[in-house]
């Protein structure tokens, strides 16, 4: 004989699993969340003290890390831009062409995506140490574009396999030239794809610590400035960023969402 | 973006390129054939210069002698992995067994909530899957320094599993030490297991979400119970997603030293403590590409073995 709860529990129990799981991947942004309102008592912002909105009030309160934050956007960006574009064209080469080689540049794509970070930073920057080049900006940028750059093609190469190539059919033949057709059907179909690409990017690069310490020399992105200040305790400030960082994010996807929500309902 | 993410996974399927107008390829043929490579120029010679060339390098350096002043010269001294092997075995051990279980746990975690976002989440889904990429946009640097609060000794957490003497048997087995979760195995990989979750969840919902609804209906019409629906229609189905999922996450939890360093204690320290450590502290450059080639061998040599397995007794 089962008990109506106990059948319920059955019935269930994949969702009881699945929100408890999803409760361990949020926990710690609501604990990250919560101490960005602490007032620590000595300088580690490990236990509860009490309430507070001073962290809210001065986020640049802290040397340096405002700096390192401006610094990992701004290469954040250029990594984006520059990945999202090399990825661009070298994904529309892989989905719209058969050419010698092809299967070599597939896998010249997959190999970065499947090896550890130590390994790729490591070796990057073993060669930027023997040919002499000073670590920096330009170090990090170069390795942030390379670990992006697969991650990128994936994302459009997907989309691009998707599209309905009698679309581009039709457009030539109505007569637009090959630039006309890209521009104005290619382009725009391959354009959430591309967005992915770009986001992902971008978020892997702002985000990317392992790669970026064996390269940077002496200069501070946001996570080194992280790292470094985890050993002496970190500033409240760091919670307040990672958690606007947060907020904006969930912001911009349900935005994209709606308005991706309403241009869909409005063609249907 | 769950999409492209997923996708990431497996080598990229060499699927046809779609055809294109008869007309306009035979005029332009000769511009064709050189247009993918063109397109390809910048890209791949990105990752030659910076990716393939920096592990060349890397090969050769692992087989170099010297010292920092006097500069470093090749002179096939092959011993260095010996020396490497030698010494630093039970950190390669340690970061396997580390990441593997790490990857079973992301697993057992990550199925139940794909299995949910994908079949029971109706109008939830959206919202759920946006919760499970939201935390990537926290550093996850800061997430992993929430678990040091999470897991303090003082902490609800230790004191909880402390008094229904769970802390007790985890000691017994060695996961733990005392009444501590910090600085034991068990904290190193409930880090890497919270780290690498999302790349298990996001492949294993693209390949659940393609299962078509009506074979779970045809099964259970063909009297099998939900149980074994799961495990002679769905399970198989979501092979796909298990195979991408395990290796996204056990390929970067491998290298990883981030969870090892904050997490755990000295005697936690993973492979990649030790290649860091030896490039950037100790400046021994051979024996930190050595490091790396060792590492680079045993995963290829674990993923083959198991792709091999996955691909040819299940999937088939």
């Amino acid at each position: 004989m089962q008990t109506r709860p106990m059948r319920w529990l059955r019935r269930n129990v994949v969702v009881i699993a699945g929100v408890l799981a999803l409760g361990y991947l949020i926990l710690p942004n609501l604990v990250v969340l919560a101490f960005s309102f602490n007032k620590p008592k000595g300088r580690y912002n490990y236990t509860w003290n009490h309430f507070s909105t001073d962290a809210w009030q001065h986020p640049c309160g802290v040397a340096d890390m405002c700096g390192s934050l401006t610094l990992s956007l701004r290469l954040a960006v250029y990594a984006t831009i520059g990945a999202t574009v090399l990825g661009t064209m070298t994904a529309f080469a892989l989905a719209r062409y058969r050419f010698r080689g092809r299967a070599a540049t597939n896998m010249l794509i997959f190999l970065p995506m499947a090896m550890p970070e130590v390994v790729m930073g490591a070796s990057l920057g073993t060669l930027f140490l023997n040919m002499r080049i000073r670590f920096g900006f330009w170090t990090i940028l170069i390795a942030h574009i390379m670990f992006c750059l697969s991650f990128v093609v994936v994302a459009v190469k997907a989309r691009i396999m998707s599209m309905d190539p009698r679309l581009e059919q039709a457009a030539q033949d109505l007569y637009a030239t090959p630039a006309q057709t890209f521009l104005r059907i290619t382009l725009p179909l391959a354009a959430p794809g591309i967005a992915a690409g770009a986001l992902l990017s971008f978020a892997l690069s702002f985000d990317d610590y392992i790669i970026t310490s064996f390269n940077a020399g002496s200069t501070v992105t946001f996570p080194m400035f992280v790292w470094g200040s985890a050993q002496r305790g970190t500033p409240v400030q760091v919670n307040v960023i990672g958690t606007a960082m947060f907020v904006v994010a969930v912001l911009l996807v349900v935005a994209g969402q709606l308005v991706g929500g309403r241009r869909r309902g409005a063609r249907s | 973006m769950s999409a492209a993410t997923a996708q990431a996974a497996g080598p990229p399927p060499a699927r046809q390129a779609p055809g294109t107008v008869p007309a306009a390829l035979r005029r332009a043929a000769g511009r064709r054939r050189l247009t993918p490579y063109l397109l390809l120029l910048a890209g791949a010679a990105w990752l030659l210069v910076f990716f393939v060339a920096p592990m060349v390098y890397q090969a050769s350096t692992s087989v170099q002698t010297g010292s920092l002043d006097k500069g470093f010269r090749v002179t096939w001294h092959v011993a260095t992995y010996w020396d490497a092997l030698r010494e630093y075995w039970p950190h390669f051990l340690r970061s396997l067994l580390y990441s593997g279980i790490a990857t079973a746990a992301c697993l057992a975690i990550g199925y139940p909530l794909a299995y949910m976002i994908a079949f029971r989440a109706g109008r939830w889904r959206n919202v759920v899957l946006v919760l499970v990429i939201a935390p990537f946009f926290t550093s996850f640097l800061i997430r992993t320094l929430a678990w040091e609060t999470i897991l303090a000794d003082q902490g609800p957490v230790v004191s909880f599993l402390n008094r229904v003497h769970i802390l007790d048997a985890t000691s017994w087995l060695h996961i733990t030490q005392g009444d501590r979760v910090l600085a034991t195995p068990l904290a190193v990989v409930c880090g890497l297991t919270y780290n690498f979750l999302p790349f298990m969840i996001l492949p294993l919902y693209t390949s659940l979400e393609r299962i078509d609804g009506r074979l779970h209906e045809a099964s259970g019409d063909l009297y099998a119970t939900p149980f074994t629906t799961f495990r002679k229609v769905t399970f198989p189905l979501s092979l796909p997603g298990v195979v991408a999922g395990t290796l996204l996450t056990f390929i970067p939890a491998s290298g990883d030293y981030i969870n090892a360093e904050l997490l755990g204690s000295t005697n936690q320290k993973m492979i990649g403590n030790v290649i860091q450590s030896q490039f950037l502290r100790v400046l021994d450059y051979p024996t930190a590409a050595a490091l790396s080639f060792i590492l680079m061998a045993a995963i290829l040599a674990i993923v083959t073995v198991y792709i091999r397995r996955a691909g040819t007794e299940e999937l088939v």
